[in-house]
Order: structure tokens, then C-alpha cells, then sequence
């Protein structure tokens, strides 16, 4: 057991820090050092700056675009773009659909797609919640009638993050409304200007239009957008949900939210203060114990071992943690905590973007299968509770 | 001991209900985004009612109410967020009776009661404020009366005020707070309103002012201070009960009808014991919301302090707790704007940050009050 990086696993460390010095435009820098909200313009900005230096897409093989990282050093990329709050790029084409053409799609779906992911050109969107198919998503009912070679698609999805921006939609839909739940439903790739799509963007309780209502109104598809076999798109998501970005606990952004705390305690005097010096170390007690869970976990991958249930650990405490660290962040602006949106000169500018970001935040142990949903994994995979 | 509602609490809380009714929390959302924010016209209503004189003595028009008969009005407007400043008032009103002497009574506090005025406290200052009362503001006396310099941050509804009661220190005297009665329209007076996270407002107050002798309030200011905070502190418990006891009837609601796996959600065992949890934090934060707003109305300062702390730092832990679990057990829906459970949310964001945060009370608690 050893609890450093290896010699070069630390150069790569260096290696990316300097990158991201040197890299990062100075409008990106001033808002990555305030925390502030990134436009969906900057992200892709980043991107293209990532794409360049063939790193936008850790998780891909080389021969398609991939950097060719070993695990860990995919794990410290993540997580130093994290901590220098770098722009989050958009997880639906690079670490979602991305992954599913690579290992289900045919070569003229990895042709048409796959490098416009890479170069930001297409920006995709999920859509697997419906209003009524959340945490249960196998009850999905939008419906995909076989019409000759196209699909006719009807139906609703809901809590489409970033639908208003995004070019294609990769979706869950069923095609055999006579199977039984899991089976009868295909993964099918709608391109979003097709006649029939409507993009209905709604405002978050952190107050930005984070996501839409994405509606299909005898929408045509092509069969060849279908991505694995037709009725068979559960395999194709589920195979999503066990993928290695799952091992990624938000780790580095906690620390730097952590970071921002310790910012905020300074600039209100209480940088001394017993109990707040209290508060922040019990929040980065628990961060470490998390961090050396992810350490855990990738040493694992890094030997090939595929990532399990466990994952779920990593889910449940990074998104708790997240919340805790904001939680923090307000308890330490005191009244500034107030200001909604403030105007300039109101606030630190630090803190300018912290009420909203901690009201939008309440989302992480609901996204991405609650927290309720993965402890039944855990109890069930790994307790053997059923 | 008594836990009883008396006749007259029974119909405060009866008419307040009926209220409630008729004022949905879509009011309020309407309202957010307004320039005042709360309804002129409500205001009317409530003074009408007899709500903004409720806890105030029949001297300035009041029905000479208890502290308690206004809390249990504040829990009923807390259920539907109605926005308008019957606390902010009540706060400053209550300095200027502490403090203030029978004509600075009749001239600011009455009006208030007849719905012709709203006032608000400008105590707050820097961030470092949160353990320190202690004012950087300063009054000087001379010619024309005292010129007050200094900057108020977060002066609740402040952007509506008629009149603002003031915190400065008096030059030359250590560690004094003393209390003026400023007009937001006097010259050398800037009003920056802002909005706060709950779709209110609050105002940041630029003082240069020389405001007449008869604007200073004689009594001392820093008990009056104590009191007037403590009372808002009181008030915020009870309110946070009213948006505790909404949210939870929510959610067990939502429980009793969303379905997911063809069963109800509440069904599972996990959520209806969260929704358990919820109940408890609810009781316990009711019991001392309850204990703190009779001991406001006590004698026993020290008694009242460690009172309205513990009930504070309960509202911070069990306010937190149970709107943050209203928003989980709703799902994506909980997350959406539209939904009222978020607005819930933030108004207990912002209960939490008023009148001493959790640490402030904490730390006063650890001292004896
Ligand atoms: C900000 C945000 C962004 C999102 N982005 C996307 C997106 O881009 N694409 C997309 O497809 N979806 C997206 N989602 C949807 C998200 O995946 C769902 O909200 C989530 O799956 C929960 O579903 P639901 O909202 O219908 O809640 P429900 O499933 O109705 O759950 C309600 C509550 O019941 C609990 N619950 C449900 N079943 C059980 C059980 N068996 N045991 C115990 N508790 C249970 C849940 O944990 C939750 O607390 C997003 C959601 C949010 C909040």
C-alpha cells in the first residue's frame, strides 16, 4: 500500500496545472476565481481549448480521439480541472452518449458523430425523465412507432439539462409498448431541429434556466439512429450508468468550494475564529475520507477491476458533500447570504454567485438516480438486503 | 404549565387562516419580482384587521396583545410566504417603545399601527457583524441636532420604510448604541434597495444626515436593541413553524400520491420514516418557537435570551433539515422554480440568516444568555 502518486503521475499533475495556467483565457480566470456562473458559450470555449490539447475526452480510446490516459491520470485531470474551477463541460456527448456509440454504435454512427462531439461542433442533451418515469425510468412511455425506415416518435421528456442549447438528444423511448418494463425500449438519437421537437426551458430554483421540457409531436427519425438493437436500448444504458465516470465523485470541486469557504471566513474577519476554523476542518475531514474512497476505487480501475456497486458510495457522499460545502459557504457570508443576484459593490464579489449555486445544488442527490436509489443498490448489491 | 389557545388567540388564528386562504402563496410569487414587493392594499387590509397593532399597547392604538398572539398570526402569514413587513415593523416599532418617549410613540408607532407607515431597523453593518453588535455608524451632536454618519447593510424591507430607527454610536462614548429615528427622504439619506433570496427586499442606507433632537430616542439604546432583535428572532422561529408545518403537509402529500415502481412513493419504508423525521423536527422547533415567544413578553431578560437562542438555533437545524428534505422527496419537481417548495426553501434560507444566525446563538446560548 502506498498513498502517493507515482513519479509520473505527479509530472502529469504539473503537466496539467500548467496547462490550465497558461491555457485558461483571463475572462474565464476572473470568473473561475469567483465562482461565477459560466454561460453555455464559455463552456464551449473551454472545450475547444481541451479538444485542442487532446484532452476533452479522457474516456475515450486513442484511435478515437481518446488521450490514452491510464485511470489515475484520467482521475487527476478531473480533478484539477475541478479545483481550478475550470468551465464543467457538458457530460451528455463527451461521458454519455459518447461512450454508448463507442461501444454499441455502428461505424457510420461513430463516423457521423463521434468527431463533432470531440470538436464541440454538435452539443447533445439526455433524455431519459419523464414526468411520470423518474427514479422508476423503465415505466417510460414516450413511444416510437416503426414507420418504413423512421421511427414515429411521441411523447414527452422532462428535466432536459441544457435542451435549449444542446443540437441532439440522446433518449430512452419504447418501442414495444408489449414488453414487459426494461425490455421493448430502444436508444434512439433525435436530432433536435426536426419537425415536431419542442424545447420548453424553465427556471431552476436557483433561478437559471438549467433545464427544459423537451416535447415530440410525430416526430420522424431514421431507423439508423438507433443506437445498439432495437428494443434492446436498456443494455446501452445501463452499461452508461456503470461507466467509469461514476468513479468520479466531484471530489475536486468539493475542494474547491472548500477553498471558497476559507476565502469567505477571511474576507468577514473570521479566519481566526475557533468555531468557523472547527467547521471548516470537519468538512475537509470529510472530504479526505471521500477522496481516499475515490483513490480506493481507482486503484481498482486502475487494475482493470470494473467499477461495481460501490460506485454508489462515491455518488451518495459526493453529492452530500457538495450540498454541506455550500451549506458552509452561506453560513459564513452571514447577511450577504441575502443578496439574490446582487448588483455590483452589494457583495465580495466571491459571493455574488454562492445563493443561487447552493439553492441549484439541492439537485445532486436528486439527479443522476437519487441518493434514496443508490443506497437501495447498496443495500440490495452489496448488503444482500432485498 | 398551558398550551392552550385562549378565546382571543383562537380567532386571531381562525381570521388569519381565512386570510391564508384567500391569499395563496401565488400572491407572493407574483410579487417577487415588483418594485415594492408586498401589497400596499393588504397592508390596508391588515391594519383593518387589527393585525399590525396586535402587539402593541392601546396607548399607540394597539389591542395590547401579547407576543404570543403575534407569533401565531406571524406562523399563519409564514404558510402562505405573504410578504408584507409586519415583523420588520413590529421590530422597530417595539425599539421605539423601549426606548422612545411618548411623542416619538404617537408620531412613528401609531401611524404604523393605522397602516399609514411601515418602519424597519437599520442595525447591521460590515460582515463582521454577526458576533458584534457594536456600531461603526456615529452620531454627533451640534448646532441642528445630531449628524449620524454611517452605512446600514441588509436593512430589511427598507426599500418601503416611512421611517428607519437607526443604530450609531455616540462620539466619544465607548461602546454606546443609541437610536435615531431617520426618514429615508431627509437629504443625505441613500436607500439602494436590493433583492434577497427569498423574493423580498432589503436595502443598503447610506447615512449623512443631521436629523433634530427629537429624532434621538433618550432610552438606552442597547437593551432596546436586544429586545427589538430578540422579538424578531422570536417572530422568525414562529414563522419558520408555519413554512415547516406547509412543507411537511406537502410532501406527505406528495408521498400519499406520486407513484413510481406501480406503488405509491409513500410506501417505501425510507421515505416515510424521512417523512418522520421531518414531523419531529417540525415538534421540536414548534415546542421552543413557542417557549421563546412567551418568555419575549416576560420580564426576565436573561430567561428570554437563552430562550429566543435555543429556539433560533433549533429553527436553524430543523428548518434546514425539513425544507431541504421537502425538496428531495418531491424529486425533479421539487428543483423546478415553479414549484412552491423552493420558495419555502429560501424563505427558511433567509429566516436563518435574520435577527443572529445559528452561531451568533449559539455562542450567546454558551455564555448563559
Ligand atoms: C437539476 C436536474 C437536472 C436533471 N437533468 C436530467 C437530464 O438532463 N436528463 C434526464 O433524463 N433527467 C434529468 N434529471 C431527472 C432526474 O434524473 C430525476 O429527477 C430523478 O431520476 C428522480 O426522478 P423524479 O424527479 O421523477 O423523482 P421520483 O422518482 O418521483 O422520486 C421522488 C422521491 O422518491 C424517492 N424514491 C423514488 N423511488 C424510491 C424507492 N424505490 N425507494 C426510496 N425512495 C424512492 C426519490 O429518491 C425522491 O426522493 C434531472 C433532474 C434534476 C433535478
Amino acid at each position: 500500500m502506498d498513498l502517493s502518486f507515482s513519479p509520473e503521475h505527479l509530472a502529469f499533475r504539473d503537466e496539467v496545472r500548467a496547462f490550465i495556467l497558461t491555457e485558461m483565457p483571463p475572462h474565464l480566470r476572473a470568473k473561475a476565481e469567483v465562482d461565477a456562473h459560466f454561460e453555455h458559450h464559455e463552456v464551449m470555449e473551454w472545450h475547444r481549448i481541451l479538444h485542442r490539447r487532446g484532452w476533452v475526452a479522457p474516456l475515450w480510446p486513442a484511435e478515437l480521439g481518446g488521450p490514452g490516459l491510464d485511470a489515475t491520470s484520467r482521475f487527476i485531470l478531473s480533478e484539477e480541472l475541478e479545483l481550478a474551477n475550470a468551465p464543467a463541460l457538458s457530460p451528455f456527448g463527451l461521458a454519455m452518449v459518447g461512450p454508448a456509440i463507442i461501444q454499441y454504435g455502428d461505424d457510420a454512427q461513430k463516423q457521423r458523430f463521434l468527431p463533432k462531439i470531440l470538436s464541440g461542433e454538435e452539443v447533445w442533451c439526455q433524455g431519459y425523465s419523464e414526468p411520470n418515469a423518474g427514479s422508476d425510468l423503465a415505466s417510460l412511455r414516450t413511444r416510437a412507432e416503426r414507420d418504413g425506415d423512421h421511427f414515429i416518435v411521441n411523447g414527452q421528456k422532462t428535466w432536459t439539462t441544457y435542451a435549449q442549447h444542446a443540437d441532439w438528444i440522446f433518449c430512452l423511448v419504447r418501442t414495444d409498448p408489449n414488453a414487459k418494463k426494461q425490455s421493448g425500449i430502444t436508444f434512439l438519437l433525435i436530432d433536435l431541429k426536426t419537425p415536431g421537437v419542442t424545447v420548453r426551458p424553465f427556471l431552476t430554483i436557483g433561478g437559471t434556466p438549467a433545464f427544459s421540457e423537451t416535447f415530440f409531436d410525430n416526430v420522424r427519425v431514421p431507423v439508423a439512429n438507433v443506437v445498439g438493437a432495437i428494443d434492446a436500448g436498456w443494455t446501452v444504458a445501463k452499461a452508461l450508468l456503470g461507466h467509469e465516470r461514476t468513479l468520479i465523485a466531484a471530489v475536486g470541486a468539493i475542494g474547491r468550494t472548500i477553498r471558497t469557504c476559507k476565502q469567505i471566513a477571511d474576507a468577514h474577519d473570521l479566519d481566526q475564529d475557533p468555531v468557523v476554523l472547527a467547521k471548516i476542518a470537519r468538512l475537509e475531514i470529510r472530504h479526505r475520507a471521500l477522496q481516499m474512497t475515490n483513490y480506493r476505487a481507482l486503484a481498482g480501475a486502475q487494475l482493470g477491476h470494473a467499477p461495481g456497486p460501490e460506485s454508489s458510495i462515491l455518488k451518495i457522499r459526493g453529492a452530500e458533500l457538495v450540498q454541506q460545502a455550500y451549506e458552509l459557504a452561506m453560513e459564513l457570508m452571514g447577511h450577504d447570504a441575502l443578496a439574490w443576484f446582487p448588483e455590483e459593490g452589494i457583495v465580495p464579489e466571491l459571493e455574488a454567485g454562492i445563493a443561487s449555486a447552493f439553492c441549484y445544488l439541492r439537485a445532486t442527490t436528486i439527479y443522476g438516480g437519487s441518493n434514496e436509489i443508490q443506497k437501495n443498490i447498496i443495500a440490495k448489491h452489496l448488503l444482500g438486503l432485498s | 404549565m398551558n398550551f392552550e389557545l385562549t378565546e382571543d388567540q383562537r380567532m386571531i388564528v381562525e381570521a388569519a387562516a381565512g386570510f391564508a386562504k384567500r391569499s395563496p402563496v401565488a400572491r407572493m410569487r407574483g410579487l417577487r419580482d415588483d418594485a415594492v414587493g408586498w401589497s400596499p392594499e393588504v397592508w390596508q387590509q391588515m391594519a383593518q384587521l387589527g393585525w399590525l397593532g396586535l402587539a402593541l399597547p392601546e396607548g399607540v392604538g394597539g389591542s395590547g396583545g401579547t407576543i404570543v398572539d403575534a407569533a401565531l398570526l406571524v406562523e399563519q402569514l409564514g404558510m402562505v410566504l405573504a410578504p408584507e413587513p409586519i415583523v420588520t415593523s413590529l421590530v422597530a416599532a417595539h425599539a421605539i417603545l423601549a426606548a422612545g418617549n411618548k411623542a416619538q410613540r404617537d408620531a412613528f408607532v401609531a401611524p404604523f399601527v393605522e397602516g399609514r407607515a411601515s418602519l424597519a431597523l437599520a442595525w447591521a453593518e460590515g460582515p463582521w457583524m454577526r458576533y458584534d453588535r457594536a456600531c461603526r455608524a456615529v452620531a454627533v451632536q451640534g448646532d441642528g441636532g445630531w449628524r449620524i454618519t454611517g452605512e446600514k447593510r441588509f436593512v430589511l424591507e427598507g426599500h418601503t420604510a416611512t421611517h428607519l430607527v437607526v443604530t450609531a454610536r455616540l462620539a466619544g462614548v465607548e461602546d454606546s448604541v443609541a437610536l435615531f429615528v431617520v426618514d429615508p427622504g431627509m437629504p443625505g439619506v441613500t436607500v439602494r434597495p436590493l433583492r434577497t433570496i427569498d423574493g423580498r427586499r432589503a436595502a443598503h442606507v447610506k447615512l449623512d444626515v443631521v436629523v433634530p433632537e427629537d429624532r434621538r430616542l433618550r432610552g438606552d439604546g442597547k437593551p432596546a436593541l436586544d429586545l427589538a432583535l430578540d422579538l424578531g428572532a422570536a417572530l422568525a422561529c414562529a414563522e419558520g413553524v408555519g413554512i415547516m408545518r406547509t412543507v411537511l403537509a406537502m410532501t406527505v402529500e406528495y408521498l400519499r400520491t406520486r407513484e413510481q415502481f406501480g406503488v405509491k412513493i409513500g410506501s417505501f419504508q425510507a421515505l416515510q420514516h424521512r417523512a418522520v423525521d421531518m414531523f419531529v423536527e417540525t415538534e421540536l422547533a414548534r415546542s421552543l418557537a413557542t417557549a421563546a415567544a412567551i418568555r419575549v413578553d416576560g420580564d426576565d431578560a436573561t430567561e428570554r435570551r437563552l430562550a429566543v437562542s435555543a429556539a433560533k438555533v433549533q429553527l436553524h437545524e430543523s428548518g434546514r433539515f425539513v425544507t431541504q428534505q421537502a425538496i428531495q422527496l418531491h424529486g425533479g419537481i421539487g428543483i423546478t422554480d415553479e414549484h412552491d417548495v423552493g420558495l419555502f426553501f429560501k424563505r427558511m434560507v433567509a429566516l436563518n440568516a435574520i435577527y443572529g444566525d445559528a452561531d451568533y446563538h449559539v455562542a450567546r446560548f454558551a455564555e448563559g444568555g
